[in-house]
């Protein structure tokens, strides 16, 4: 285990908190600085962190690699989904007002918090994606040329 | 002085220090302060992004710059050696000849920028603009930011979002698809 206590203490109440503020920052993106991409960003960060201090496995059991992966394509997938809803719904590509014909903002709302949703899950899960990519090798694996 | 001189006043100290940071990056051989320095690097131009109130932009700087690529060149740094190779002689002149052009070019262009702030840039005027007087009516969300970025120009960020989706594809097929390392199931 981590001989490092302060490092787990402190990270172990830091962590929920930066969670905390991914989701904020993305919820609170259409009021205030932020959005999918800054969010995403910071999520991702989160789970660096816990699996720099508590260690690849326990991330790994946490947020699991196949939800990285699938986490990716599922963020691109709602985005362009978005779209292809709207095309259906009688407006153009990605024009949120025709998702609700009657009220204006609300199409736009829903439009927006959807896609957004949609980056925020793939940035997160790319972040999560890489990481798990690079600190998976080891020093001398098949780094080696052959 | 009043608020704005001495927002300029933080402009200039954190582009100084961006500078001597620079500086330091490019002298040191030894890989671990290089990696560390570009963390200071990352946060020290956040904090500059706040000072010229782009905090979107000071919140991805932050939590990418210093915090993954940080992390990510400290995982890449423990599979190489910790020590940069000296750069020979040759290098340094021909570093310094392309430095030389292109800063010339950078000083050559720079009076056709707008000045600093300036109301009439460009960036103030025509489309950004219209942005800005057409969101409460059309999108009615108080950050003219987000509407821009997901709603106005909605395509671009769809762009984006295949582009981030590719780098992690290609990522995550270029090392270890599994992400899983040499590991046995986990």
């Amino acid at each position: 285990m981590n001989p490092y206590v302060v490092l787990r203490v402190v990270s172990k109440l830091l962590i929920p908190l930066i969670f905390l503020f991914g989701f904020y920052v993305h919820f609170h993106g259409e009021y205030s600085p932020g959005g999918g991409f800054s969010a995403g960003v910071v999520l991702g960060v989160g789970v660096i962190l816990y699996a720099l201090i508590f260690g690849m496995d326990a991330a790994r059991k946490a947020v699991p690699p196949w939800w990285a992966r699938i986490g990716m394509a599922m963020g691109a997938f709602i985005f362009a989904g978005v779209g292809f809803v709207s095309l259906f719904m009688g407006g153009n590509f990605l024009d949120y007002t025709a998702l609700d014909p009657n009220r204006t903002y609300l199409g736009q709302h829903l439009g927006i918090v959807a896609v957004e949703f949609g980056v925020r899950m793939s940035v997160t899960a790319v972040i999560i994606a890489i990481f798990y990519a690079f600190a998976g090798r080891e020093r001398t694996g098949d780094t080696a040329e052959g | 002085m009043n608020g704005a001189e001495i927002t300029q006043l933080f402009d200039y100290l954190f582009m100084v220090m961006l500078l001597f940071i620079g500086l330091a990056i490019i002298r040191l051989q030894n890989l671990f302060a290089v990696v560390m320095l570009t963390g200071v690097y990352s946060l020290i131009a956040a904090a500059w992004f706040v000072s010229l109130s782009a905090a979107d932009v000071a919140i991805t700087e932050a939590a990418v710059g210093a915090g993954i690529s940080t992390v990510l060149l400290l995982a890449a740094m423990l599979l190489t050696s910790g020590k940069a190779k000296p750069t020979t002689a040759f290098r340094h002149w021909a570093a310094l000849v392309v430095m030389t052009a292109a800063g010339a070019a950078v000083f050559y262009a720079l009076g056709d920028l707008p000045v600093y702030g300036a109301a009439d840039s460009p960036a103030n005027t025509g489309v950004g603009m219209a942005y800005i007087d057409r969101t409460p009516a059309e999108i009615n969300i108080p950050n003219v930011v987000t509407a821009v970025l997901a709603s106005y120009r909605g395509f671009d960020t769809m762009g984006e979002v295949f582009v981030v989706f590719a780098a992690g594809v290609g990522v995550a097929l270029l090392l270890n698809l599994s992400g899983r390392g040499k590991r046995g199931e986990d």
